[in-house]
C-alpha cells in the first residue's frame, strides 16, 4: 500500500461522498425549513434509483439525461406528499411526526417490493470500466461525472434559495414562520415547494448514485441513517454543512474500507456521529440554537 | 366509597379478569395461537420498557434495540459458553445494559444533546454496537450464537428450557411485573419527577428537581428491563444475530404498540401490542386470500397513518373514555 | 440570623458585549414585600434570573439568607430556598393541577406522595384553586394559570418568592385577588416577596419598598411614595408610561 494507491483511495471517498452530500441536502433543506426530520429519505431515494433503472433499461436513457426528469418526478412527489399528508402533522410532538414518515417509508418499500422484487439491479455503462488518469491518480469515470453532476445540482440548489423568489421566500419562512405570514406569503405553498425540492434532490442524488451501485428495495433505511449522519456532522439545516459531511462520510467509508473492513466502515461513519454529537451537536458548520 | 374508589375497582376487576383469561389461555389455545400470545406479551413488555423513559420521562430514544441485544447475547453466551443459568445472564445484561445507557444518557444530557439528535444519538449508538457484535467471534460474530437445546421432555425453568407453554407464562409474569413496576413507579416521587421534565423540564429545574439525576434514572431502569426482554428472545429463538436483534427495526417495533396505545399511560402498551398484532395477523390472512406479497405491509403503514391522524394520543386515552374508567364528565 | 432575607451586590451580565444589568444592589429586608419596576428593556427580568440562576451572572454577588448563592444553577437555587414563577406561565400541561403543585411539594417530607398531595392542596386552597385541583392544568383559563404558578413555586416551601409579573393579563378584579392572596401570604405566614410588576396599583398596594431599574441600573429606591415622586424616575419611568 504506497501513496499513490492512498490518493486514490481518497479521491475515490471525495468524489462519492460529494453524491451522499447531495442526498443529504434533501434530508437538510426540508429539517431546516419544517423542522421534519424525513425518515422517509432512504426510500424515496431507493425509489428514485429505480426509476432510473427502468428509464435507462426501457428506454435506454443515460443517467445523466434520466436525472431532470427523476429530480421532477420526486418533486412532484414531495409536493404532494406535504400538502396531503405532512402538512397536517405540523407543530406535533416529534415522535409522532417520526411514525408518520416511518409509514410513508413503510409503504413506499413495500411498493418498491411489489413491482421490483428484492433482487439487486444495476446498470452497466460503456464509461463504468473507463477512467481518467491525472499523473500517477486514477479516477473511474462515472464516479467523476457522478460528483460533477452532485456539485452542479448542489450549485443550482443554492442558487435557487439565493437568487428566486421563492427561495428567498422559503429562507424568509425557515427564520421567522409567523412573520412571514404576517407579510402574506402563502407558507404552505413554500412548504410543499420545499418538500418538493428537498425531494428533488434525493431524486439527483439517486440517480447519480445508481452510477456507483446496485440498487435493492432494503438499501433504504442505509441510506436514510447514511443521511442522518451526514446532515448532523455537517449541521441539520446548513448546505454547505450537508455537502460537507457527505464528503467526511465518503472519506471515511473508503479509507475504514481499505485500511480495516469494509464490513466496518459503518461503524466509522456512525463513531463519527457520536463523536461529532458529543463535541458539537449542531453540527460543524451547523449555527448554535 | 367515593367515586374515585370505584373507578379504581373497575379497572381491578378488569386486569385482574383479563390476567385470568391470560393464565387461562394455554389451556385452550393451539401452538399457532399461543406463538401469537407470546408476541404480543413480548412487544407489550418491551413496550413498558421503552414507554418508561419515553412515555413516562419524555425522553425519545430510537435506539432500544441496543439494550434488547445485549441482554440476549449477555445471557445468551454466558449459557452457550459456560452453562450460566439464565438469571445470573439476566442479572449481567441487566448491568452492561444499564452501563451502556448510563453512557449515552451521560453523554446526551451532559452535552445538551435533545430531542431529535438524542433520539439519533441512541440509534448511533445501536448500529455502532451491531457493527462491534458483528464482528466479535466470541459471540459468533455475523455467523449467529446459537443456545445448546435441551433433549429432555421436562421444562427446566432455571435454564428457560422447555416448552412453548413455559415461555408464555414467563413472558407472562414479566409483562404483569412489568405493569406494576410501572404503575409502582408513576405513583412516587421519580414518577412525578419524569413527568413533569416530560411537560416542561425548565420549569420542573426551578422547582428544585434534580433533572439530570431524574434523566439517568429512567434511561437506566428503562434500559434494564429492555435487557430483560432480550434475555427472553435469546432463549425462545436459541439464535441471536446482530443484524436482525440491534436493528433499528426492532427498536421502531418496540415503541410502535406504545404510541399506538397511548404514549405516557400504563395499558397503553398492553392495547397497542394486541392492536398491532391483531392487525398484522389480519392482514396477513387478507393477504393471503389476495395473493400479493407486500400489500400487508402497505395496508399496516396506511393503518398506522390512519390512526395517528385520528388518535395521535394513542388508543387507549379514548377507550379509557369511551368505557368511562377515566371518571369522564358525563 | 436577623441579615436581609436577600442580598445583591454589584450584580453585572453582559451577552456578548452587551450590558444587560450593571452595578444593581438591593436587599430584601425578611418579611417584606419589594417591587423591582422599570420600563421595558431595563433589566428586570434579567436581574430575576440571575436571582433564581436561569444564568450566571458576570460579576457581583447574590446572599440568601446569609448564604452565598452566586452562580449556582436554578435547581440548587430552588433549593436554597427561593421559589420563582415564570413570566410566561409553564404549568406542566398533562398533569393535574394538584399533581403540578405536587411536583413542588415532593422534595420535602421524604418524597412521601401523600403528604405531597395534602400539602399541595393546601396551597390551592390558599390560591382558591382548590375546587380545580383534579382538572387538567390545560384546561386553566389564563388567571388560574398564574395563580398556579405561584402554587407550584410555594409548594417548595421558599424562603424567598420571585413573582415574575404575575398581574400582566388579569382584570382589575383578578389583579385585586392576587394582591389580597400575596398580602395574606406576606402578613399571615410571613413570606419574604420580591415581584417584578407593571400594573402600578398592585405595587403601590403590595410593596413595602420599591427598587427602580433603568437601563440595566438602579435609579431609585425607596417606599412606594417616594419613588413615585422621585425626580428621576418621573422622567424615565413615568414619564413613558403615564405621560
Amino acid at each position: 500500500m504506497d501513496a499513490t494507491f492512498f490518493m486514490n483511495v481518497i479521491s475515490a471517498g471525495l468524489l462519492t461522498g460529494l453524491v451522499y452530500g447531495l442526498m443529504a441536502l434533501g434530508l437538510s433543506v426540508i429539517f431546516g425549513v419544517m423542522r421534519v426530520v424525513n425518515f422517509a429519505h432512504g426510500d424515496m431515494m431507493v425509489v428514485a434509483m429505480y426509476a432510473t433503472y427502468l428509464l435507462y433499461t426501457k428506454l435506454g436513457l443515460q443517467p445523466l439525461a434520466a436525472l431532470p426528469l427523476v429530480a421532477g418526478a420526486l418533486f412532484v412527489f414531495g409536493y404532494v406528499l406535504q400538502r396531503v399528508l405532512i402538512n397536517r402533522f405540523l407543530g406535533v410532538t416529534e415522535h409522532i411526526q417520526f411514525l408518520l414518515l416511518l409509514s410513508v417509508a413503510i409503504i413506499i418499500t413495500n411498493v418498491v417490493l411489489m413491482v421490483f422484487g428484492p433482487d439487486a439491479r444495476n446498470i452497466q455503462l460503456d464509461a463504468s470500466f473507463e477512467s481518467y488518469s491525472l499523473g500517477p491518480l486514477v479516477l473511474d469515470k462515472v464516479r467523476v461525472i457522478a460528483a460533477v453532476g452532485a456539485g452542479c445540482v448542489a450549485a443550482l440548489l443554492w442558487a435557487f434559495f439565493r437568487y428566486t423568489t421563492t427561495g428567498t421566500a422559503i429562507r424568509a419562512c425557515a427564520d421567522n414562520p409567523v412573520g412571514a405570514r404576517v407579510v402574506g406569503l402563502d407558507v404552505e405553498k413554500l412548504y410543499a415547494v420545499t418538500f418538493g425540492v428537498g425531494s428533488a434532490c434525493v431524486g439527483a442524488a439517486g440517480c447519480l448514485l445508481l452510477l456507483l451501485v446496485d440498487v435493492h428495495p432494503h438499501l433504504s433505511s442505509d441510506y436514510t441513517l447514511l443521511g442522518f449522519i451526514i446532515v448532523i456532522l455537517g449541521g441539520l439545516g446548513s448546505l454547505g454543512g450537508a455537502l460537507l459531511g457527505g464528503v467526511l462520510v465518503g472519506l471515511s467509508e473508503a479509507l475504514s474500507g481499505v485500511l480495516i473492513a469494509p464490513s466496518l466502515k459503518t461503524m466509522f461513519s456512525f463513531g463519527l456521529l457520536i463523536l461529532v454529537l458529543l463535541l458539537r451537536p449542531q453540527g460543524i458548520l451547523g449555527k448554535k440554537p | 366509597m367515593t367515586a374515585a374508589n370505584l373507578l379504581s375497582d373497575r379497572r381491578a376487576i378488569l386486569l385482574l379478569g383479563l390476567l385470568a383469561a391470560l393464565a387461562a389461555a394455554p389451556l385452550a389455545a393451539g401452538d399457532y395461537a399461543l406463538s401469537i400470545l407470546i408476541t404480543v406479551l413480548l412487544q407489550a413488555y418491551l413496550g413498558m420498557a421503552w414507554n418508561v423513559m419515553m412515555g413516562f420521562a419524555g425522553q425519545f430514544s430510537l435506539g432500544h434495540a441496543l439494550y434488547v441485544g445485549l441482554g440476549a447475547y449477555a445471557g445468551g453466551a454466558l449459557f452457550a459458553h459456560f452453562g450460566t443459568p439464565p438469571l445470573v445472564g439476566a442479572l449481567a445484561g441487566m448491568v452492561v445494559s444499564a452501563v451502556a445507557g448510563s453512557i449515552i444518557g451521560t453523554l446526551g444530557f451532559r452535552f445538551k444533546v435533545m430531542g431529535v439528535y438524542f433520539a439519533l444519538l441512541t440509534i448511533a449508538f445501536a448500529e455502532f454496537t451491531r457493527v462491534l457484535f458483528d464482528h466479535w467471534n466470541w459471540v459468533g460474530a455475523s455467523s449467529g450464537l446459537f443456545l445448546p437445546v435441551s433433549h429432555s421432555v421436562n421444562d427446566d425453568f432455571w435454564n428457560l428450557r422447555g416448552s412453548a407453554t413455559m415461555f408464555y407464562y414467563v413472558i407472562l409474569g414479566m409483562a404483569a411485573a412489568a405493569f406494576l413496576f410501572s404503575r409502582a413507579l408513576l405513583g412516587r416521587r421519580i414518577g412525578y419527577y419524569w413527568q413533569a421534565i416530560r411537560e416542561d423540564q425548565d420549569a420542573a429545574d426551578a422547582l428544585g428537581i434534580d433533572v439530570f439525576r431524574a434523566k439517568m434514572v429512567a434511561v437506566i431502569i428503562s434500559a434494564s428491563m429492555t435487557s430483560l426482554g432480550g434475555l427472553f428472545i435469546a432463549f425462545y429463538n436459541n439464535n441471536l444475530y446482530p443484524e436482525s436483534i440491534f436493528s433499528m427495526h426492532r427498536s421502531i417495533e418496540l415503541m410502535l404498540g406504545t404510541i399506538i396505545g397511548g404514549i405516557g399511560t400504563l395499558f397503553g402498551p398492553i392495547l397497542g401490542a394486541v392492536a398491532l398484532t391483531a392487525l398484522g395477523e389480519a392482514l396477513t390472512v387478507i393477504g393471503a386470500h389476495i395473493g400479493i406479497d407486500g400489500v400487508k405491509q402497505i395496508a399496516y403503514g396506511v393503518c398506522l397513518m390512519v390512526i395517528l391522524a385520528f388518535r395521535p394520543g394513542g388508543l387507549w386515552p379514548w377507550l379509557r373514555h369511551r368505557l368511562r374508567l377515566d371518571g369522564g364528565r358525563r | 440570623m436577623s441579615g436581609p432575607m436577600l442580598s445583591v451586590e454589584n450584580l453585572g451580565k453582559s451577552f456578548r458585549g452587551l450590558r444587560a444589568v450593571n452595578a444593581v444592589e438591593f436587599q430584601v429586608p425578611r418579611g417584606d414585600i419589594v417591587a423591582l419596576i422599570g420600563p421595558n428593556g431595563a433589566g428586570k427580568t434579567t436581574t430575576f434570573n440571575l436571582i433564581a440562576g436561569a444564568f450566571p451572572p458576570s460579576d457581583g454577588r447574590v446572599t440568601l439568607d446569609g448564604a452565598d448563592i452566586t452562580g449556582l444553577d436554578q435547581a440548587r437555587i430552588c433549593r436554597a430556598g427561593i421559589g420563582r414563577t415564570f413570566q410566561i406561565v409553564k404549568p406542566f400541561a398533562g398533569l393535574t393541577v394538584e399533581e403540578n403543585v405536587m411536583v413542588g411539594a415532593l422534595r420535602h417530607d421524604g418524597g412521601d406522595v401523600e403528604k405531597a398531595r395534602k400539602a399541595a392542596n393546601d396551597i390551592l386552597d390558599l390560591l382558591e384553586l382548590g375546587d380545580k385541583a383534579l382538572q387538567p392544568a390545560q384546561t386553566l383559563t389564563l388567571p388560574d394559570r398564574k395563580r398556579l404558578e405561584v402554587a407550584k413555586a410555594l409548594a417548595t416551601r421558599p424562603k424567598l418568592l420571585l413573582l415574575d409579573e404575575v398581574m400582566a393579563g388579569l382584570r382589575p378584579v383578578e389583579c385585586d385577588r392576587m394582591v389580597a392572596i400575596l398580602t395574606g401570604l406576606n402578613k399571615e405566614h410571613g413570606l419574604t416577596i420580591l415581584l417584578i410588576e407593571h400594573v402600578m396599583r398592585a405595587v403601590m398596594a403590595l410593596s413595602d419598598h420599591v427598587v427602580v431599574l433603568h437601563h440595566g441600573e438602579k435609579i431609585a429606591e425607596g417606599t412606594p411614595a417616594e419613588v413615585t415622586s422621585h425626580p428621576k424616575v418621573l422622567e424615565c419611568y413615568l414619564g413613558e408610561d403615564h405621560g
